[in-house]
């Protein structure tokens, strides 16, 4: 049984070719990066796993079922969650108020309405004891635009958490932070369950090879590599994309 | 800050029933017809202030309702078992077969579709006269008669009427935007995508939303055919939806006690000013601008401002 499945999976935005017959597998429990320059395709692969692009051809199976049709929304009840390279966070509104709309989307009580939502005892349990274990808990009544950027990706990385999601896709989760910041994110991301499959998009070398088992390196909308971190690191083509084209 | 809000409620009540006592028949008519647009307001504020949609035509439900109920009463049968229901199964009706054309929009386009179906009920109202008056409107609409000590056509009963229904209707409103729906609609006015992404179908949340506001703008349709006796294709135009609009923004759009002031603002502005002068929309726009410069979150946003307090 595979958690994830990407199956010649290609993608066009009129002429261009954003991917171009991916095929990934991912096992259960597996920490997968996918590194690559600027315009390799790596979100356009997350939008398409995640539904929110439909892919021109190929399929997308999430333990062993076809998901390819499946809207957004039904992708997240079967365990799919994700994290944003932009932050779309819920700015006006509190830290606490976010992470229980998080744990509400999977929750049957999402679509009531006939009664308040504070007299559902746990999901306020469930958002306080998230907030607590991710060490936010003193944070929960500020308002989520007005945290660091740091703090707010963190709040991010709850949100996508609070479903307790089987398979987590993590779009850039340091860009843009500080050195303090990003150790303090890459730490959250190491502490996360070792049942939960995680894909990871990352600029950083050094974070993503740190943090994952295996490494797909897509350039150019192909997977142009597969394999572990050492193979990665030894592979002279890879060092030349880093080299010819990464100016980070 | 939880007993405060009760005690502001309490006491709000208790000011609105007592008032009859004190007022003239005709200040006691426009303060009617406060909570009867204050009820409208609050409908629209479930998709401006809560969903985030900004309707352009919710004057629509609203006119459908009005016309219905003044139809019914006035070549079917004044019965306010059937009267008073049809016109609500009307103005979600009407909203429900909207909502599957401006749904499919978002930002000014949805302002667009909702103006331009608004406007399209607006010119059946105006150009078929056999039905609905055209421009002369139903004139003559009688308020029903229930099985109640007081006769709905004296002021003070009717009044309380009103009050009953702005009470019924401000309390389930409340119910539903502080319920998982209610708080669902706030994450999609902040970001779709990552409500999407959560779980919600954000669609039948927009939705229902777009129809319950419907239902309740049909509310405040009813009340106000019955109040005025009367109802013309100006209850479905543009004009009477930006004013619907102002009142929720003048107020501040996310709360439901901003829109019922802003209501009851711009009713007893409009009349006071039209003994004066014709150019009653010139000032509304005026207020309009004055409002975005310099209280973008309206009366409520000015008052949590001096209280220095912060919410949503």
């Amino acid at each position: 049984m595979t958690a994830l499945q990407v199956e010649q999976l290609s993608h066009r935005f009129g002429g261009l070719l954003a991917l171009s017959d991916v095929n990934l597998t991912v096992a259960p429990g597996e920490r997968l990066a996918i590194i690559g320059p600027n315009g390799a395709g790596k979100t356009t692969l997350f939008n398409i796993v995640t539904g929110i692009f439909r892919p021109s051809a190929g399929r997308i199976r999430l333990f062993g079922r076809d998901v390819t049709r499946l809207p957004t929304h039904r992708r997240a009840h079967l365990g799919l969650a994700r994290t944003f390279q932009i932050t779309t966070l819920f700015p006006r509104l509190t830290v606490l108020d976010s992470v229980l709309l998080a744990v509400q989307g999977l929750d049957p009580a999402r679509f009531t309405l006939h009664r308040p939502r504070r007299t559902y005892g746990h999901l306020l349990e469930r958002a306080e004891s998230l907030l607590a274990d991710w060490g936010l808990a003193d944070r929960c009544h500020q308002v989520t635009g007005r945290l660091s950027y740091g703090e707010q990706r963190q709040v991010e990385l709850i949100l996508a958490l609070a479903g307790a999601p089987k398979v987590l896709l993590l779009d850039e989760p340091t860009a843009g932070l500080s050195p303090a910041e990003t150790a303090a994110v890459a730490e959250m991301i190491r502490r996360f369950s070792r049942d939960t499959t995680i894909l990871l998009i990352e600029h950083d070398m050094d974070v993503a090879l740190d943090l994952v088992d295996r490494v797909a390196v897509l350039f150019q909308g192909r997977v142009l590599t597969e394999g572990n971190k050492d193979e990665i690191r030894r592979d002279p083509e890879v060092a030349a994309i880093y080299l010819g084209t990464d100016d980070a | 800050m939880k007993t405060r809000v009760v005690l502001w409620t309490v006491a709000a009540l208790a000011i609105l029933l007592v008032l009859p006592a004190v007022l003239s028949s005709y200040q006691l008519s426009l303060l009617t017809k406060m909570l009867i647009f204050g009820i409208f307001a609050m409908s629209l504020d479930l998709l401006l202030g809560y969903a985030g949609l900004p309707s352009l035509g919710h004057a629509a439900y609203f006119g459908v309702a009005a016309y219905t109920v003044g139809l019914l009463a006035l070549r079917v049968a004044n019965n306010f078992w059937v009267d008073f229901p049809a016109g609500l199964l009307m103005a979600a009706c009407v909203s429900a077969l909207f909502g599957l054309f401006a749904l499919r929009t978002r930002g000014s386009y949805f302002l667009m579709i909702t103006l331009a179906l608004g406007q399209v009920l607006w010119g059946i109202a105006f150009g078929w006269r056999s039905l609905t008056g055209g421009d002369d409107g139903l004139p003559s609409v009688p308020r029903p008669q229930l099985p109640l000590p007081w006769a709905l056509t004296e002021g003070v009963p009717f009044y309380y009427f009103v009050l009953a229904f702005f009470a019924l209707a401000s309390g389930v409103l409340w119910v539903i935007v502080s319920s998982p729906f209610g708080r669902a609609l706030v994450g999609i006015r902040e970001s779709e995508r990552r409500m999407e992404v959560l779980g919600y179908d954000v669609w039948r949340y927009k939705y229902l939303a777009f129809i319950l506001a419907g239902l309740f703008a049909g509310l405040a349709g009813n009340l106000f055919v019955y109040f005025n006796g009367f109802v013309s294709p100006s209850y479905l135009n543009i004009v009477f939806s930006a004013s619907a609009l102002l009142m929720v923004i003048l107020g501040g759009a996310g709360t439901l006690v901003g829109p019922a002031l802003g209501a009851a603002v711009i009713v007893f502005l409009e009349n006071l000013i039209s003994a004066y002068m014709e150019r009653w929309v010139l000032v509304l726009g005026v207020i309009y601008v004055l409002v975005t410069l310099f209280a973008p979150g309206g009366l409520v946003g000015l008052v949590r401002q001096r209280l220095g307090s912060s919410g949503t």
